[in-house]
């Protein structure tokens, strides 16, 4: 699998008045890594994850999956939205099943792994649950479980925990980074928190706002065998200083024009 | 509802009302007993119930169809909603003439009546809700690989399903009131058609019976509407 966003912009509006929030934005994701886009709301972050899933199509460049230009949303790139969107007149099992039901899967298949996903996401009694009957935590573990289970090339994240309370986001994201080391998934994940980013991914890109764009770019090998803990490590907290130094200059530069 | 009942005997009982701007309860029974005995009840009954259910069942079956397509689809909304929307204000008794010199004095023209005043408010509560679908929902359908057909039986239809058992069971309302409306202007029976023939032998009793029978009925479906939503909308309570 090989994700390429190809020096893609993106202009909103009418001829004439448009607005640019995308400008010329490349970057690519490798098989089995997890890449995070960091960016303030006008960055276009949300913009570019609907582009990389086909809801949006870009002004000029293309999104490359293993080559092929990107033309509308397909189940090869899972996505999970920041709100909540399990259908609510299913139960959670249905849910995990419903993207494998459309394609067509054969039963015996569709049961088999609705039970091993729920399990991946720790949600293996849960399964006769009502959406509403769940937290929201639980809500974005079957979310999750569901892109999962339709066999994505590649999961795409859009804040999925940006709703929850602090508490639970940190257990959720210990929940998602023991899901990358279990699975191995590729990952894009679009974020406003920068420890989130630097806590999941290998690489980091920075975005700017209006036009977005990407302002930095940073690959990293922390040691994420204490994962909790690594929040507090001098390393993991030099590096966040720095890149939350670079994001705070750009308010400032944003301030004064 | 029993403490009317009382008020309504009392006050007829004390003989301070002319009985025939108020029969008693009890006149009112016994036009029950004598109409259902004679069968007459049950005749009016069934034709009435009969017209509201294919007058109505009509508009329901071609509203879902219409309101979804103008609901997912701009270019037929832009189209049909104009149209509708005038209609909509026209009132539907207003047509009665028109109905009975194209279709005469038969059933047609009030089972028609009834799908007339009652279509445009279905198909546009159901587009309503259509429009209404989370974005979220249906963005996840086809990134899980949904195509148009699957994304409008699969999740838009079961979406609205409480919405569309709603908007039915407001507007039945309606339809019962057309099917009397109908009948007072023509029919052979009918409760709306007993009424009418009960006001000219001045029988107060049979209108009031005709009344009740005609709420009771409308509480029944209304009842019905909700327990079926209950059974098959569990998630929406």
């Amino acid at each position: 699998m090989k994700l390429r966003v190809d020096n893609v912009s993106k202009w909103f509006g009418p001829p004439g008045q448009a607005k640019l929030v995308l400008d010329q934005l490349s970057f690519s994701v490798n098989d089995g890594v997890f890449v995070a886009l960091v960016g303030r709301s006008g960055s276009g972050k949300s913009t570019l994850l609907r582009l990389i899933a086909g809801l949006e199509q870009p002004s000029s460049g293309q999104v490359l999956l293993d080559g092929q230009p990107v033309q509308e949303p397909g189940p090869d790139r899972g996505m999970v939205f920041q709100k909540y969107s399990l259908y609510p007149w299913l139960s959670a099992a249905e849910n995990v099943a419903f993207g494998m039901r459309l394609q067509g899967r054969n039963k015996a298949e569709i049961r088999e792994r609705t039970a091993y996903f729920l399990d991946v996401v720790g949600l293996d009694r849960a399964g006769g649950l009502m959406p509403r009957q769940l937290s929201g935590g639980m809500q974005q573990r079957v979310a999750i479980a569901r892109a999962l289970a339709a066999e994505p090339k590649v999961l795409l994240l859009d804040e999925p925990f940006g709703a929850l309370d602090i508490q639970i986001r940190e257990s959720m994201q210990l929940f998602l980074y023991q899901l990358w080391e279990r699975t191995g998934l590729s990952a894009v994940l679009i974020t406003h928190d920068l420890e989130e980013a630097l806590l999941l991914a290998q690489t980091v890109h920075i975005l700017a706002p209006s036009p977005g764009r990407i302002m930095r770019s940073v690959k990293m090998q922390l040691d994420r065998s204490d994962f909790q803990g690594l929040r507090l490590s001098r390393d993991f907290l030099d590096l966040r200083e720095d890149l939350a130094n670079g994001l705070r200059h750009l308010d400032s530069d944003a301030g004064l024009q | 509802m029993a403490v009317t009942v009382l008020l309504w005997g009392a006050l007829t009982s004390t003989a301070t009302v002319d009985p025939l701007f108020l029969p008693s309860p009890g006149a009112v029974v016994q036009a029950g007993v004598l109409q259902t005995q004679q069968g007459m009840l049950w005749r009016d009954l069934t034709a009435s119930v009969g017209r509201v259910f294919a007058g109505f069942g009509l508009s329901a079956a071609m509203a879902l169809p219409l309101g979804m397509a103008m609901g997912t689809s701009v270019v037929i909304c832009r189209l049909l909603e104009p149209l509708m929307g005038l209609i909509r204000y026209m009132p539907a008794p207003a047509f009665i003439p028109l109905l009975i010199i194209y279709f005469g004095l038969g059933e047609l023209p009030k089972v028609l009546l009834i799908f007339i005043g009652t279509l445009f408010f279905n198909t546009l509560m159901i587009m309503d809700a259509v429009k209404f679908v989370p974005s979220e929902l249906i963005e996840t359908t086809r990134t899980l690989g949904g195509n148009q057909s699957q994304l409008l039986t699969r999740v838009i239809a079961p979406c609205i399903a409480p919405q569309v058992l709603d908007a039915y069971r407001i507007n039945m309302a309606a339809a019962w009131n057309l099917v009397i409306v109908a009948e007072l202007v023509a029919a052979n029976e009918g409760l709306g058609k007993r009424i009418s023939l009960a006001q000219r032998f001045l029988r107060t009793d049979e209108i009031f019976l005709g009344l009740i029978v005609i709420g009771l009925i409308g509480l029944l479906i209304d009842l019905g509407f909700r327990q079926l939503m209950r059974r098959s909308c569990a998630w929406a309570n």
